[in-house]
């Protein structure tokens, strides 16, 4: 981005919190801006910092960021007040834009910056999509609250979170029995039966022939299906969901397991056969070793499609909680900010479990080239 | 399965094993085989004390091969044997017109259709997402992390939130399902294309640069043709995705129509036969669709220039 123009959207940026100070922030009969002292002076620095990083070419993203913060947290305060939610009107809005314009007029020129150091590009890595994230999330918040959108079509975060944060206990019971029970259990029994199916299918090339498009048309069908005869067959508890969990995760490990035991080159192999190896020897030392990131990379596909799995069959009947159960539900009861709740515990549990999973593959397969640099 | 496999190659080394057909497609079929000898055995065993308890119910004299006829014929037994699923699905198929609520061509259309225009947005929305996140450096760093963390997260339990809400909004039908797939599908496609489009090696668009071309004859060009392979792989996976997304979003709120709604109703009243011939119109639309996809490269490979 060009200074001129990043100039000229810090100078529309301090226009637009000054507008807020002039124009009526409600449609309602509400207190100016001016009289709030706090807010007043929250605004009045937003203004300062935004016209100060106009003037030096928004070399410094720290300037307009604070400037960013301030108008944020004052258009987040006056939602505060029963006049302005769901009733703001043009002023109110100037800032919201103007806060918007400067936020993410920081997050480009901190994405354009090509740091030399390792720490600090891990940093700035890490600090832009997180703050893309705080605009969009803000954002969200600014737009539901401000508009009165119906918390039935779409609550605002800080509803859902509020919610999180009051209904902790249903939502740990849900963890455990979809997470802890369901998905755990699936999964290690699906993966490991994958991986041992494919070891055979590999010592024994006959049966990988036939496994091997057979296993290839499975895992592209719609596998979930199953979840109603899963549950007809082990019940509404955890084990039916471990069922459509293992039945899942089993295909995905199996072709990817049969491609990186054959992912081994011939001089390995022909290596192991002068050190005259046995199977047993070769597939500990050799095959199993080479398959590893094929392995790990079934592994995080299936993390995510075991929790979906497990969500799914619940739909189909469960004892009385359980993530997909909750979702259900509740979606059914127009309770939509405790589905929000369920979606981030959902997130925060399969971003874990996939964290988890990426955690041990680089602690185990450290030696392969993706991970030297 | 692993023993019937087994046996057949054993000894002896006729000249018609070598044959390519032999070799590539006798282990299918034996598997195959074996599963589907699995699956009867299975029928078998599981229905067998739903039989007798319906024998001794009625308190009528049985022998043992009415026994195991009774787990070939059940109405609703705990597994149905396959040919009893095919003769559902055959029937189901073709003994209803199409436009028929029992047909499940009907229903069957209900999901593909929903299932087309969620690929078809999660296409578009892929790829345009793509381009941007290839042409601006701002949201490569900032958009890409999200996108990949959206798919950590099991999106399908947004599924019912999406139909109540666009039901509030009086949005009913199909495009609520369809966008539940084109969210979904759009992600392997943006991947894809963020690589594909990248494909090029800098010594290409060196050359492209050499000759004065703009980013539009750049993407035009060069980055489109290098990014079709990549295209297609991507779309193989999408269109599954898409077809899995149309059936789940069938689930949770009671659709009336589609092979989601058939699962849900088979698995209320206990139909198990509807249910697995859903499943096998489902598998069937599914191989159907890749198969398209795969028309589609070969035609677009041939129309560029690949030899067959």
């Amino acid at each position: 981005m060009n200074p001129r123009r990043l100039r000229l959207g810090f100078i529309l940026a301090a226009a637009g919190m000054l507008l807020g100070l002039v124009l009526p922030p409600s449609g309602r009969v509400v207190a100016p801006l001016t009289e709030r002292p706090i807010l007043f002076a929250l605004t009045v620095a937003a203004v300062l910092l935004f016209a100060a990083a106009a003037w030096t070419g928004g070399s410094r993203a720290i300037v307009p960021g604070i400037g960013a913060l301030s108008g944020a947290v004052t258009t987040l305060a006056l939602l505060h007040d029963a006049g302005i939610g769901s009733s703001a009107a043009a002023g109110f809005w100037a800032m919201v834009l103007a806060v918007w314009l400067g936020a993410a007029l920081c997050v480009i020129e901190l994405a354009s910056r090509r740091p030399g150091g390792g720490t600090s590009r891990r940093v700035l890595n890490l600090a832009v999509p997180l703050l893309f994230g705080a605009i969009v999330f803000y954002l969200w918040e600014v737009l539901v609250r401000g508009f009165g959108v119906s918390p039935v079509i779409l609550p605002a975060p800080s509803a859902a979170a509020a919610r999180f944060a009051a209904s902790l206990p249903t939502l740990g019971q849900d963890l455990v029995q979809t997470f802890v029970r369901g998905v755990l259990i699936g999964y290690v029994i699906g993966c490991g039966a994958g991986l041992l199916v494919a070891i055979l299918a590999h010592r024994f090339a006959f049966l990988g022939r036939g496994l091997l498009p057979l296993g290839n048309f499975f895992s592209a069908l719609p596998l979930v299906g199953v979840a109603p005869i899963m549950v007809m067959w082990f019940g509404f508890d955890w084990p039916s969901k471990a069922a459509v969990v293992a039945l899942v995760t089993f295909f995905p490990t199996l072709v990817n397991t049969l491609a990186g035991l054959s992912a081994s080159g011939h001089m390995e192999r022909d290596l192991m056969r002068s050190y005259g190896a046995d199977y047993r020897q070769t597939l500990t030392k050799l095959y199993l070793p080479a398959a590893l990131p094929f392995i790990f990379n079934a592994l995080k596909i299936n993390a995510t499609l075991a929790l979906i799995g497990a969500i799914v069959a619940e739909f189909f009947g469960t004892p009385t909680q359980g993530i997909g159960f909750r979702i259900s539900t509740e979606a059914g009861r127009m309770a939509i900010d405790m589905v929000w709740a369920e979606i981030a515990l959902a997130a925060i549990a399969g971003m874990a479990f996939y964290g988890i999973v990426a955690l041990a593959e680089r602690a185990t397969t450290f030696w392969h080239p993706s991970y030297r640099t | 399965m692993t023993s019937s496999a087994l046996a057949f190659p054993a000894s002896g080394a006729g000249t018609w094993r070598q044959h390519p057909l032999v070799v590539r497609y006798a282990p299918i079929v034996t598997i195959v085989l074996a599963l589907i000898t699995i699956w009867y055995v299975a029928a078998v065993l599981m229905n067998l004390a739903l039989v007798r308890g319906g024998f001794e119910r009625e308190e009528t004299p049985y022998t043992v091969s009415e026994l195991i006829a009774g787990t070939m014929s059940a109405e609703r037994p705990l597994l149905p044997a396959p040919h009893q699923v095919i003769a559902a699905f055959t029937d189901s198929v073709f003994g209803y017109v199409p436009t028929a609520p029992r047909s499940l061509v009907y229903h069957s259309m209900v999901t593909l259709s929903a299932t087309l225009l969620g690929f078809a947005l999660g296409a578009v929305l892929g790829i345009v997402l793509a381009l941007m996140i290839v042409h601006s450096r701002v949201l490569e760093k900032s958009l890409l992390p999200w996108i990949i963390c959206s798919q950590m997260v099991p999106i399908l339990a947004l599924a019912p939130i999406f139909v109540v809400v666009l039901g509030v909004m009086g949005l009913q039908g199909l495009l609520p399902k369809s966008i539940i797939s084109a969210y979904l599908c759009f992600f392997p496609i943006t991947i894809g294309m963020v690589k594909g489009f990248t494909a090029p090696d800098p010594m290409q668009l060196d050359l492209m640069r050499t000759w004065s071309a703009t980013p539009r004859q750049v993407l035009a060009k060069l980055r489109w043709p290098s990014a079709v392979p990549y295209l297609f792989a991507s779309l193989k996976v999408a269109i599954t995705i898409s077809l899995i997304g149309a059936i789940v979003a069938e689930l949770p709120t009671g659709a009336e129509a589609g092979i989601g709604a058939r699962l849900l109703a088979g698995s209320y009243y206990g139909q198990t036969i509807q249910i697995w011939s859903a499943l096998l119109a489902s598998a069937i639309l599914a191989s159907g669709l890749i198969g398209l996809v795969d028309l589609a490269e070969r035609l677009v490979g041939l129309r560029m220039g690949a030899r067959p």
